[in-house]
């Protein structure tokens, strides 16, 4: 550098000095990705948000029809709550599994959590057939509408994250659990727990409360 | 008058199998404007085709362009997206007022309100999303990572798919003028209007599933920039050495990344009330309109500052390098960036003091609203204070810098006066709220973006753009604005709503005279700005407006340490800060682009993927605006599909050999120049 | 470029001959009505105090840009002073200054011109005098036009209304279509009007006279139209008024505000001389066809725990619950498994009123359908 600076021995540097071998984009890259999942995350946060405010301004707004009490079956959701919840615990185990580079482990606890992922959806999608069938549809009352699609949007978003762990899995069997690979399981992994944590909130916030307060 | 309601396009409530609502009534060429204008668009397409195939530029445009993914081409698309979509804007704002001028002076004039609402439906839309977010994002694109030291951002392919759902969304509105209709019920659109039961047309499914699609694009693109900024700064750039313009853009793609979502769930609720019956709106079943427009103006507050934040960011480069000095209280300017963000937040309801809330809850608002003008004022006052005790060179970016401080400051005058609770309950929707935001949209956003395309458009393209015609423009704009937006702020005063096209009674003419003729001037200005590129483009090469140093404006921050237009890999070496103003600093000390020493650098590669998945969700769009379901399923599941095999792509960059890295570098012309 | 000075010249004295010819009568400046005199008083004192730091700002800036051009080389050059503290308080402190005056003028304003307050003068120093009963219009927002209901003349009127001046005018609105907009901009500010909700405005006019009203927020097609003449005289002429709306209208009935509410563009001034009870109710509850639950009462089920399943169904059941004998019978009947609450549900039903259509911020103050 100094070389092309012919004055000015006191010249701070202005570039930094690269080596032929020295590969910072790469690192770079990583962690942003992690950092923009995140992001992307609290945006996606940020629906969810809305999705329960206007569930908390009509989800009283029942338009003389039914209410949470004659419509839910609290046993059938802490079922389905309780595998969601399983489900974060197997992804655990399947992450624990991979930072010790047992794949096979791995792909196993991830079928695992597949598993459970769908027999939650499986579920959800008895719930729902079974308010359509007794009358309760989104157009019924505001407060239905605000269920459908607090708890749809959620149900969505779950197939959505078993679609792309069907995906990752055989990614990893194409690919083994290379850097790449191990990202994109970290990434599930953060959209998950994320999936579950908003379960919780829906869980509380519409089941419970609207059962038993 | 046409005050019958048969002459309406016939809604289609049976829906075909293989064609939804679609058929040969939806074209509508028995309207001569839209007629005529088809034939204007049809012919200019047909031309541009022919030209591209004649000069074999397809492959050219494919390979280097829409398959890009570098982010100064990404900007540069950015901002033609914006222009394509800012004359479309524009041509509609002619319309409306030449037709408030044939109706102020007694005549139906020549577009019945059918029309005349879905004109200013349009124009408010495609100015707000279309022309005006495509230029912001294009400047934030092209130049921030230029000016924090990076070779890119930081998801490259990412950015091209933002790029493309924005071009998505574009397509569908003007896909609207030639099939079928837009929507007429303004730009937000408020329920119950905007319900099935008042709206059933395709106009508002348009509209809907236009800015769904373009706003995913948005947040992708608001995630992108800020891990950039926060990730990929070069090596001694701490946030408080960051440019201020990378500061408004950290700020503005915050805002995006909190605000857009909450536009995609609103849309998102009306949009189930549309098509599947949800009652979230209709107060009959429960729902609630005024939900709806507190939902939309949390979203729509922040995004006034998502346009204007990044503007300030422009004005305050330019004000700096054209005074020859360096910013006036660069801290108290990122402070002021930083609560302005927060603060736009807090203000949403003043745009509906008038819908009943209580006298508390409406002067809390209106004090929040005034609170940001301290932020604003303090800004303004820096920008005085970095001309003081400067060396001005009147280049145009500043004239245009000059005309925004003095535009600007009546803007938010009035501004400030409209969030007065009981100012705003006479002032409310009349034309005196439309000057205003025509104010601080036009004398901020558009001021700043000619003033950014004049400063910057050296460093993407190696030759600066023509004074004479850009001073025209100028002048077009300055006096057109004045002209045509004075007279509406008395036309508020004297009570006047807008979105009207008959009036009463005839002694508004004059003043829809002058603002038809500040329009025209306008045009004008626009006019003159196309010439001027084309002088520009035409003269490239001489003395005059050739820029061999890449530093044409003696520029004080990184992105002109590099040769104009920069490589594809922007920096050979990655630049190190020490300092605010670095490249001052720079030329300060005497340095120069090094000769040897390359090595490697890793650049990501370009992909089709980002063009193929927005056209798939277009024709999805397409699907569900006509209810043509299989179309709309089909379209989403191959979107879909492809992006899955877009993930099975392990090979997505490469190096470039240090020895193209030097080849490149030396041939790019001579170093720069010493400081004076 | 005298060329371009002298089309500035020759376009700016158009304008201002354009603006002379058209005598530029700033109504919101200079309204008949004693509250709109208020509003526009409001915007003189607030852009004088804004100017107060605009004028100097906008001078400074013109007065640096010349100083500091390039070519004036006397002119002081510090590239690098970029700081000062003191000048960095002025410039925080001075728009702060003038937010803590205008705050506190929006403050006192805002609540002394709240729509929903009665009146407390008709016109400066001149306080209401005791006696006088504010004159109670309500006002209906259809498509495309204006139904102005009097109930205590019994009359009503489309597109066209009247009042006494002097006398305070308390405007109850609603919407029976999409949200609207209620103007008389030489009366008062404007107010939104929205279906199944009500709100209010209190307002005098000072002068006798007929002023323009019309709509102010777009509302479709017919939006253009939907205008109305607003005429105040002394108390007499008010009374030949409504004798002669006595005198030519028909029955304003459930069945004919069906037909009235059906879309129509520039709708002709309507006069109706009789109203049946209970129209205002029905139409602010949406429920003047037969064949619909009035809000109120789907209101206070909902309050009461919903209409369970049956509610789907058969919402019949629950139409006069609010206006019932005996409420209490009436849930036991209906929602049985309730019982246990009881006694919150009755202090519903006979203490508050129901809950108005809830929104995150207007909810206490937009006042939900009334009856009870």
């Amino acid at each position: 550098m100094s070389t092309a600076t012919p004055t000015a021995s006191d010249m701070p540097e202005y570039h930094v000095i690269e080596t032929p071998h020295h590969d910072g984009a790469d690192h770079h890259h990583e962690t942003g990705t992690m950092l923009g999942f995140w992001i992307y995350l609290m945006s996606d946060c940020l629906i969810f948000g809305v999705l329960f405010a206007v569930y908390a301004v009509v989800g009283q707004n029942y338009a003389a029809g039914p209410s949470p009490a004659d419509l839910f079956e609290l046993d059938m959701i802490l079922v389905s709550t309780f595998m969601l919840l399983f489900s974060s615990i197997t992804y655990g185990f399947a992450v624990i599994n991979m930072q010790q580079r047992k794949t096979a482990m791995f792909v196993l606890w991830m079928l695992v959590t597949l598993g459970f992922g769908l027999g939650f959806l499986g579920l959800e999608v008895k719930e729902f057939t079974h308010l359509w069938h007794l009358g309760a549809t989104p157009s019924a009352s505001a407060f239905l509408s605000a269920f459908f699609t607090l708890v749809g949007t959620h149900g969505l978003h779950v197939t959505f994250g078993a679609i792309w762990l069907v995906v990752l899995l055989i990614q990893v069997g194409l690919h083994g659990l290379t850097p790449e690979n191990q990202r994109r399981v970290m990434c599930l992994s953060l959209f998950w727990h994320f999936l579950d944590l908003i379960w919780i909130g829906v869980f509380s916030f519409v089941y419970l409360t609207g059962v038993l307060l | 008058m046409a005050t019958d309601l048969t002459h309406l396009p016939a809604v289609h409530t049976d829906v075909h199998p293989f064609f939804g609502k679609l058929t040969w009534q939806s074209i509508p060429i028995q309207e001569p404007v839209i007629l005529v204008t088809f034939i204007g668009v049809a012919i200019i397409g047909a031309a541009v085709l022919y030209l591209l195939t004649k000069y074999k530029w397809w492959g050219y445009l494919w390979s280097e362009w829409f398959t890009s993914i570098d982010h100064k081409k990404i900007g540069i698309m950015y901002m033609v997206l914006g222009f394509i979509m800012f004359v479309r804007g524009f041509a509609d704002a002619l319309l409306m007022r030449s037709q408030q001028v044939l109706a102020s002076m007694g005549f139906e004039g020549y577009l019945v309100p059918h029309h005349y609402d879905q004109i200013f439906t349009a124009h408010g839309v495609i100015m707000i999303f279309f022309a005006a977010m495509p230029f912001v994002t294009g400047f934030m694109n092209y130049v921030m990572p230029l000016q924090i030291g990076a070779r890119d951002v930081a998801f490259p392919f990412l950015n091209n798919l933002s790029f493309w759902l924005t071009v998505s969304g574009a397509v569908l509105i003007m896909m609207s003028l030639f099939i079928g209709e837009f929507s007429t019920n303004g730009w937000l659109a408020y329920p119950p209007l905007s319900g099935l039961e008042y709206s059933p047309s395709v106009g508002m499914d348009y509209y809907l599933w236009a800015l769904n699609i373009a706003g995913i694009g948005t947040t992708l693109s608001g995630i992108n920039l800020v891990v950039t900024i926060v990730k990929m700064r070069c090596p001694g750039m701490t946030y408080m050495r960051m440019p201020i313009f990378t500061w408004t853009t950290l700020c503005t793609n915050i805002l995006i990344v909190a605000s857009f979502p909450v536009l995609a769930a609103t849309l998102a609720l009306i949009t189930a009330d549309r098509y599947i019956g949800t009652q979230f709106f209709n107060a009959e079943l429960g729902g609630n309109p005024m939900m709806y427009v507190n939902l939309i103006w949390i979203w729509g507050h922040p995004e006034v500052y998502i346009l204007i934040l990044p503007i300030f960011g422009i004005f305050s480069e330019v004000v700096s390098t054209y005074s020859g000095k360096r910013l006036f209280g660069y801290t108290s300017m990122v402070y002021a960036t930083c609560v302005i963000m927060v603060l736009s937040y807090l203000v949403w309801l003043h745009h509906f003091f008038t819908m009943g809330a209580g006298a508390s809850v409406n002067s809390f608002f209106g004090i929040t609203t005034m609170i940001i003008s301290i932020p604003t004022g303090a800004k303004l006052f820096n920008w005085l204070f970095t001309m003081y005790k400067g060396r001005i060179r009147f280049e145009l970016p500043m004239m245009w810098t000059i005309a925004f401080m003095l535009t600007f400051t009546i803007g938010g005058m009035t501004g400030v006066l409209l969030a007065v609770p009981p100012a705003d309950y006479v002032l409310h929707n009349s034309l005196f709220l439309i000057a205003h935001f025509h104010n601080v949209i036009i004398g901020g956003v558009v001021f700043g973006v000619f003033a950014g395309v004049t400063h910057w458009f050296p460093k993407a393209f190696g030759f600066k753009l023509d004074p004479y015609w850009g001073k025209l423009s100028f002048w077009g704009w300055i006096i057109g604005f004045y002209l045509a937006f004075m007279p509406l702020y008395l036309l508020g005063l004297m009570g006047v709503t807008r979105r009207l096209s008959q009036f009463e009674d005839t002694i508004y003419a004059g003043y829809f005279i002058t603002a038809a003729i500040g329009a025209l001037f306008i045009a004008g200005g626009i006019a003159a700005f196309f010439i001027q590129l084309y002088v520009s483009i035409r003269d490239r090469d001489t003395d005059r407006l050739r820029d061999v140093t890449g530093d044409p404006w003696d520029g004080r921050t990184l992105e002109w340490s590099t040769s104009s237009p920069p490589a594809y890999y922007n920096f050979a070496f990655t630049p190190r800060v020490h300092g605010i103003d670095t490249y001052a600093d720079m030329k300060r000390h005497g340095y120069q682009r090094p000769t040897d020493g390359f090595a490697p650098i890793h650049m990501p590669k370009y992909t089709a993927s980002g063009v193929v998945i927005a056209g798939l969700l277009t024709v999805m769009g397409f699907g569900l605006i006509w209810h043509i379901w299989w179309m709309a399923s089909g379209g989403f599941a191959a979107a879909i599909l492809w992006a899955i095999g877009h993930t099975f792509n392990y090979n997505r960059d490469y190096y470039v050999p240090a020895d193209e890295v030097r080849a490149t570098e030396l041939a790019r012309g001579p170093r720069m120049e010493p400081a004076e | 470029m005298s060329s371009l000075r002298s089309r500035i010249l020759s376009v700016s004295s158009l304008v201002i001959s354009a603006l002379l010819l058209s005598g530029c009568d700033l109504l919101l400046l200079n309204p008949s009505g004693d509250v709109a005199a208020q509003q526009g008083n409001l915007i003189i004192y607030s852009t004088i105090l804004m100017l107060i730091v605009i004028l100097p700002v906008m001078a400074l800036t013109v007065f640096f840009a010349w100083k500091y051009r390039a070519s004036n080389r006397d002119a002081t050059y510090e590239p690098e002073w970029d700081h000062s503290i003191s000048l960095e308080i002025v410039v925080w402190s001075l728009p702060l200054a003038i937010i803590i005056c205008l705050g506190g003028l929006t403050w006192v304003a805002t609540h002394r011109l709240n729509p929903y307050n009665d009146l407390a003068r008709i016109a400066p120093g001149v306080p209401v005098a005791e006696d006088v009963e504010p004159l109670t219009i309500q006002v209906v927002a259809l498509d495309w036009k204006w139904l102005f209901i009097y109930p205590e003349q019994g009359i009503a009127m489309v597109n066209e209304a009247a009042a006494i001046t002097d006398r305070p005018v308390e405007f109850k609105l609603t919407s029976s279509t999409v949200m609207n907009s209620f103007y008389i901009p030489a009366l008062a500010g404007m107010i939104y009007t929205m279906p199944g909700m009500e709100t209010e405005m209190n307002a005098v006019m000072n002068e006798d006279g007929t002023y323009d009203g019309f709509a102010s927020n777009y509302s479709g097609l017919g939006y253009n139209w939907m205008r109305f003449k607003f005429y105040t005289t002394d108390e007499a002429g008010f009374d030949a008024w409504v004798d002669k709306v006595r005198a030519e209208g028909d029955v304003l009935d459930r069945d004919a505000f069906v037909a009235l509410d059906q879309p129509s563009m520039q709708h002709p001034v309507t006069p109706y001389a009789e109203v049946e009870d209970g129209l205002w109710t029905r139409i602010l509850n949406q429920c003047v066809s037969d064949d619909a639950l009035c809000m109120n009462d789907m209101m206070m089920v909902d309050a009461l725990g919903g209409g369970g399943l049956e509610g789907l169904y058969n919402r019949e059941l629950f139409r006069g619950i609010c206006t019932a004998d005996d409420p209490r019978a009436l849930i036991e009947i209906l929602r049985p498994q309730d019982a246990h609450r009881e006694a919150a549900l009755m202090s519903a039903i006979e203490g508050t009123p129901p809950l108005p259509p809830k929104s995150t911020t207007s909810s206490q103050t937009t006042t939900g359908p009334e009856g009870h």
